[in-house]
């Protein structure tokens, strides 16, 4: 399989572990790529399973944007992956794979990456109106906004969060790893039961 | 300019309706009674899981799959389980392997136990309601046995399961399970011959082989279909490989098809109960690693080293090597799947969830067209929309 893929341009890596097929490629091949992936008879990756991306924020190119296929014929899962920058934008596979547009509309929610020509670009997971990419690293855990029911106005009002405590996120990561050979003298500790 | 007279009426649908299985809100298109375009609103029960799992360690994420989708626990902890198993390398002992299988069909009989009344219910029949929850509570018991809770049980953890069984608890589950294909066949009694249920399902709904793939329908949509797909099967995991079951499809791919397929399910997971209790053997049921298990408590009364792997556990974690992996389980919803990224600290980077539940509820605009307003309560059910894990 590893050979079929080989063939198709624009894919810059491939790699196999884990018996987990991954590719990775420009972002401007997404539409050829995906098609060939898909009708090829020896691939036919006909199923989109998951649409999804990973922030790093230190990075240029920010997003690491995947989308899992799945070929049922050939038994095989496979992972694509592109970088994109912050605010650029991606062509919509909403074309090729119908189930694309939730999934879109999800990384659009919640990373705020753009997708063109989606059908239907709007939130779809965060409360109307809400505002920011909940999954994004420098998004608070704690959000911004909380809500409750006012009981003056008589509707539920939105304030901004106020934490009665501090929010607190323990680093209990040791500096040092654990001793990998045994110290001399304590090979009793090992017969003990 | 000419006048157009539009006959549409647009209703909304929930957020609080007792059809609507959780908290879905549908805004409905209708022209007299027929259903234009039903369009589902979620994440009205958005919790942010994902967000809330790259702040705690891989151990202290465990119990957030439990309240994903939470008439199936156990299935998705098992997904996790093998993820950061398959990141750390490690592969579980034998006994562990054959007490998950049986735990993870005992929670497909137990979400099938409760889908397929709510169906029925969700259409006019109250009776198996009553019925099914009374065996629910008998195989909860079962959850609680080995794990202390009925439904977040938190039983499945990366190198393992948490405790073994207890003493005498093969006896029981084979016992029980000689009497339950009865049941199965007096709920069949009730429902399938029915004259209303079958009005209401048969031909309802109707998804072809190539639109179910397409919108990544997995479970037993995509089997009602014909198509014979099941990660149980095509890509085993744990004692999967093991045991002999049989896939059953269905045929047009409507609602009757998908509740035919459930009932065939729960039978084929007796049948994988009873193999996997014959098989299975006395032995560890965890890794014996205390990097990653901790220890026993015996042992930490009277091992210093013990002592310091426990508060080194429950504090820092364990650290997984750096790198990507997804694994999937055949849930009882569909394709559960979870897409792991480790940077090698102890808090997962990202963790990202397929739920099978998401991809199905896509499809309700395009399987409800041309039907009845009645007939959307009847798709809902028979997709298995559980909100947990659809708006994470």
């Amino acid at each position: 399989m590893i050979k079929i893929l080989t063939k198709i341009d624009g894919i810059n890596n491939i790699l196999e572990n884990n018996n987990l097929l991954e590719i990775e490629f420009e972002k401007n091949n997404i539409i050829k790529i995906v098609n060939e992936l898909k009708d090829n008879d020896e691939l036919n990756f006909n199923q989109l399973l998951d649409i999804t991306a990973v922030d790093y924020p230190s990075r240029e190119f920010r997003f690491d944007l995947i989308y899992i296929l799945q070929s049922l014929r050939k038994n095989k899962k496979i992972i694509l992956k592109t970088f994109i920058k912050e605010n650029e934008k991606i062509e919509s596979i909403t074309n090729i794979h119908k189930s694309a547009d939730w999934y879109e509309r999800e990384c659009y929610d919640l990373f705020g990456i753009e997708f063109i020509n989606h059908p239907d670009l709007r939130r779809i997971m965060t409360d109307y109106n809400f505002e920011g990419y909940p999954l994004r690293k420098d998004f608070p855990l704690t959000g911004h906004t909380e809500v409750r029911y006012d009981d003056l106005e008589k509707k539920v009002i939105y304030e901004p969060v106020k934490l009665t405590q501090e929010f607190r996120n323990f680093d209990s990561e040791s500096p040092w790893e654990g001793m990998e050979n045994k110290l001399f003298g304590d090979e009793k500790s090992s017969d003990e039961n | 300019m000419k006048e157009v007279e539009l006959n549409t009426t647009t209703i909304n649908f929930g957020p609080q309706h007792p059809a609507a299985h959780g908290v879905l809100r549908l805004v409905v298109e209708l022209e007299g009674e027929v259903v234009q375009r039903a369009e589902p609103h979620i994440g009205l029960l958005h919790r942010g899981t994902e967000k809330l799992i790259e702040y705690k360690t891989y151990l202290q994420a465990v119990p957030y799959f439990d309240r994903l989708d939470y008439v199936s626990p156990m299935c998705q902890e098992h997904a996790f389980a093998l993820a950061t198993e398959n990141l750390l390398g490690i592969n579980v002992p034998e006994r562990a392997k054959y007490i998950r299988v049986i735990f993870a069909e005992i929670t497909r009989i137990l979400n099938h136990l409760l889908n397929i009344p709510a169906y029925a219910a969700d259409i006019g029949a109250v009776t198996p309601f009553l019925w099914c929850f009374e065996e629910r509570e008998k195989l909860l018991e079962f959850h609680e046995a080995v794990s202390g809770a009925r439904f977040h049980a938190a039983y499945f953890r990366p190198g393992g399961v948490h405790q073994d069984m207890p003493e005498g608890m093969e006896e029981k589950l084979y016992e029980h399970f000689k009497t339950f294909p009865k049941f199965i066949d007096d709920l069949e009694s009730l429902l399938t011959n029915n004259r209303i249920l079958r009005q209401r399902s048969v031909d309802i709904g109707i998804i072809s082989k190539s639109e179910a793939i397409e919108w990544g329908c997995s479970g037993p949509v995509l089997r009602s279909t014909g198509v014979a797909w099941d990660l149980r099967r095509s890509q085993p995991y744990d004692a999967y490989d093991q045991v002999d079951f049989e896939v059953p499809v269905g045929k047009k791919g409507d609602c009757f098809d998908r509740y035919l397929v459930r009932i065939e399910e729960m039978r084929q997971s007796i049948s994988i109960i009873n193999q996997c209790l014959n098989k299975i053997k006395p032995g560890p049921i965890s890794i014996e690693d205390n990097k990653i298990t901790p220890p026993k408590r015996n042992q930490m009364k009277k091992s210093m080293e013990a002592l310091i792997h426990h508060f080194k556990l429950f504090t820092e974690g364990y650290r997984v090597p750096a790198g990507q992996v997804y694994s999937a389980v055949e849930a009882p919803k569909g394709e559960f799947g979870v897409y792991l990224v480790s940077d090698g600290s102890s808090k997962p980077y990202r963790c990202k969830i397929r739920a099978p539940g998401f991809a199905h509820l896509q499809t309700l605009d395009h399987l409800s067209k041309g039907h009845l307003m009645a007939d959307i309560a009847a798709i809902l059910g028979s997709l298995d929309i559980v909100f947990g894990e659809i708006d994470r």
